[in-house]
């Protein structure tokens, strides 16, 4: 029966594609290991569809996993670890992209849409704002001719 | 020969979409009423020609038919029967012909219910659905046929894509897609009344309700779609902010805010030229959902097709029909008459808020999903836009939505009391402020989980400030009260049950984004590992065959102190026919969350990689879907919108003058 389970585990190893995050990668420092898990999910796996090297199975995402924990290790900052990245991969890895000029039309839209949004709806309410209510409100006058008129039917 | 009568119907399908997109038209122009009756009859027949068309390619994957193309590439024949039936949608051919299928289906339903429409508004709106079935029609026949022939015959089919052999794909497509394609109707309304210059009661008693239905699909599709992932793709995620994602959740946003202004203009008349732009908008991010998906221009997970001159085609439909319609909308729109004015605090500018937010919304996914594509034709740059993103854009924008939505149903038509409705919601307020803080207090975590959690209790706490606020309860006798609850139409009961499932689904969310656990470690048989206070044991595997695929099963006991909760058995499954490997997550829910188990590797003799992990409260995520989609049917059954109420209450009024 151990045989069976073994050869079947062996069987497994054969065959099966490697997931993400490998046990013999994780980093004994828990701080480090958790740092390495949140730069991983900014960074994209290349040779995947939209995944994050923290998702991905692909072997190039292990390598920058392990590359990154490296880094880490040996000192770096968020930011440095990053910058190391993308000075061999290109700013195509960061599933963030950048504040720079080239970006700014993208990082801006969201927050632009809103305020055009809000402008127009605004100008539009108060183009439409209601007309006076009512009629205008009776003279001295006429007050007193309305008296008298009423006067008169009793 | 299914391949021929299918293709033949499909011909046919073509011609007769092509009489119905014209003739009509030209009737409503020139009066001709036997030329406009000409749309509701040839909608039917096109309808049931596209209907026998797709039966065909169905008994062509039943008949596991080699000799077709399509099925040979995606089938076999010992692929179980449910599988052979979704497996015909499957695939690009496949799937278009059912997009194609529910579009004749929309128009035909528009056919048999528009009798009460005044004739010209049907036969324009049938006319314009025949254009939209015409054009893709023709996609279909020129690039994408489905039932292009082989010779010789294969022996064996190449097998569906062993991701898809999922119940998900026999549920998720053809939800989603009777969302994206219903959204056709009101879109093809809002035209017609462009074309017509002018939008009557009519109009907005009919495109609401089918932009209800719409809605109901798509929602129940997207919440299918993220729970299929969930389970399917190995490590627990359930949103991914891929580009696939977004081409469904763009024409969402777009719809949710059309439901909402659809009211305003039902109730108020107000709105119209706005949404009459929802409706084509809807619509138009619908088609480029089509497009990003279809044409293969994505590459994600979900885009099998890569052949560009179907692209080019469909990016030319794309421009025909949203460009034709903005144009038509931009000429045109000026020409209907505005009404119903209101205050800034009113029920109308609540949801001109709404729809402001859900708009904004919508940009800023359009713009993730399509900038890296723009930037890369224009300048050849290669950016990546990512999850990261999306989350520091579209959670801003959805923060002040939340808060602000139950002041809504607070506020009263025309002009309203904010300060009456802020102290009515007062309670829900201070429980949600309550809740959040002790729990950021007591659980630890994020404060953006706390406060995440916090803001879904505010938006059930206020849905029920709205019915104690509606039943008056405490403030009139109980028998008072019940009677009102009894008596409150189903539209509002509709709108309370969806602002709630709202509220539970940003439960899911928050607590499952602030508070997953998650182990990877080798294990050996008899080990055993700690998580979200449970023992999980590993007892180790065993193989089991399927119908046409081998498991390799982990067995798996979970403790709570000595007693046994539960056994989770996931999966390591391998597919005879094309030898490829899916992952079989075990998962089993806890009225705390879900603890979630997959295999990963062998790791060393008899150890296996196990990834375990635990996520708080996720069902919740899908099952405020599914309340927010009950709402939707509520409000749908209200009286008022089942055809041919009104004339049922006057016959039944009659007598008693």
């Amino acid at each position: 029966m151990r045989i069976l389970a073994g050869l079947l585990i062996l069987l497994a190893l054969l065959t099966g594609p490697a997931l993400a995050v490998l046990p013999d990668e994780v980093l004994k420092d828990p701080v480090l290991e958790q740092r390495a898990r949140t730069l991983s999910e900014e960074l994209r796996c290349m040779v995947c569809q939209n995944q994050t090297i923290d998702d991905s199975d692909a072997p190039l995402a292990r390598d920058l996993r392990i590359l990154v924990r490296e880094r880490l290790v040996a000192g770096d900052s968020d930011d440095e670890v990053l910058q190391f990245i993308v000075d061999r991969y290109g700013e195509f890895v960061l599933l963030k992209p950048r504040l720079s000029l080239r970006n700014a039309v993208l990082w801006g839209a969201p927050f632009a849409l809103l305020m055009i949004g809000a402008i127009v709806a605004i100008v539009f309410l108060r183009r439409r704002r209601p007309e006076p209510a009512g009629p205008e409100p009776l003279s001295k006058q006429e007050r007193a001719e309305l008296a008298r008129l009423l006067s008169e039917r009793k | 020969m299914y391949a021929e009568l299918g293709h033949f119907a499909l011909t046919l399908a073509l011609a007769v979409a092509l009489v119905q997109a014209t003739l009509p038209h030209w009737g409503a122009s020139r009066g001709d009423r036997s030329l406009m009756a000409l749309a509701p009859s040839s909608a039917l027949l096109g309808f049931a020609l596209v209907a026998l068309s797709f039966v065909c390619l169905v008994a062509g994957y039943l008949g596991s038919d080699f000799s077709i193309t399509n099925v040979w590439e995606n089938s076999h024949s010992a692929k179980p029967l449910i599988y052979k039936i979704s497996g015909t949608w499957g695939n690009h051919e496949g799937s278009m012909l059912l997009w194609v299928l529910i579009l004749a289906l929309c128009a035909a339903l528009v056919a048999l219910f528009g009798g009460n429409l005044p004739e010209r508004l049907h036969a324009r709106v049938l006319a314009i659905q025949g254009a939209l079935s015409a054009l893709f029609l023709a996609f279909i026949l020129f690039t994408s046929n489905p039932f292009l022939r082989l010779f010789p015959p294969p022996a064996e089919g190449r097998d569906l894509n062993p991701v898809l052999q999922d119940p998900g794909l026999a549920i998720h497509p053809p939800l989603l897609y009777v969302g994206y394609v219903g959204f056709s109707i009101a879109f093809a309304f809002a035209v017609a009344a462009l074309i017509e210059g002018r939008i009557d009661a009519a109009w907005a008693r009919w495109v609401r309700p089918w932009s209800l239905l719409s809605w109901i699909f798509l929602t129940l599709g997207i919440a299918m779609g993220s729970y299929w992932a969930y389970y399917e793709l190995g490590w627990g995620g359930w949103w991914f902010w891929d580009p696939v994602e977004n081409a469904s959740f763009m024409p969402w946003l777009a719809g949710t805010a059309l439901v909402h202004s659809a009211i305003v203009m039902e109730k108020r008349d107000a709105l119209k030229i706005w949404t009459v732009l929802l409706a084509i908008l809807t619509f138009a991010f619908s088609l480029l959902g089509t497009f990003l998906v279809r044409s293969g221009v994505l590459t994600s997970v979900h885009a099998f097709a890569t052949d560009p001159a179907r692209g080019i085609f469909i990016l030319a439909i794309l421009a025909a029909v949203v460009g034709g319609s903005f144009l038509l909308f931009a000429l045109r729109a000026g020409n209907l008459r505005q009404g119903g004015l209101f205050a800034p605090i009113s029920r109308e500018g609540s949801l001109v808020f709404n729809n402001l937010i859900l708009a904004a919304a919508g940009g800023a996914v359009f713009v993730g999903t399509l900038y890296p594509l723009a930037l890369e034709a224009l300048t050849g740059a290669k950016i990546s836009v990512g999850a990261p993103f999306f989350d520091m854009t579209f959670i801003p924008l959805m923060i002040p939505l939340v808060i602000v939505l139950p002041f809504g149903p607070m506020l009263p038509w025309k002009r309203g009391d904010l300060l009456g409705a802020a102290q009515r919601l007062s309670a829900a307020a201070a429980l949600a402020l309550v809740a959040a803080l002790a729990l950021y207090a007591l659980e630890g975590g994020s404060l953006g989980g706390a406060a995440g959690i916090g803001l879904g209790i505010w938006l059930i706490a206020g849905t029920i400030s709205e019915v104690v606020w509606r039943s008056k309860l405490g403030k009139v006798p109980l028998s008072e009260t019940g009677r009102r609850l009894v008596n409150l139409q189903r539209s509002t009961v509709g709108m309370l049950l969806a602002h709630a499932g709202l509220g539970v689904t940003l439960i899911g969310i928050a607590a499952v984004s602030s508070g997953a656990l998650e182990k990877i470690v080798a294990m050996k048989p008899g080990e055993t590992l700690q998580i979200a206070g449970r023992t999980l044991t590993f007892e180790g595997m065993a193989p089991r065959q399927g119908p046409n695929y081998r498991d390799l099963v982990g067995h798996f006991v979970v403790r709570e102190g000595n007693r046994v909760v539960a056994e989770i058995d996931p999966a390591k499954r391998i597919f005879v026919a094309s030898g490829r490997q899916t992952t079989e997550a075990g998962i089993k829910s806890f009225i705390d969350g879900d603890l979630y188990v997959s295999l990963g590797d062998g790791a060393g003799t008899n150890a296996i990689v196990v990834r375990t992990y635990y996520k708080p409260l996720i069902p919740l995520i899908w099952l405020g879907a599914v309340v927010m989609a009950l709402g939707g049917v509520f409000s749908l059954s209200d009286r008022r919108f089942r055809v041919g109420a009104p004339r049922r209450a006057a016959t039944r009024l009659a007598p008693a003058e």
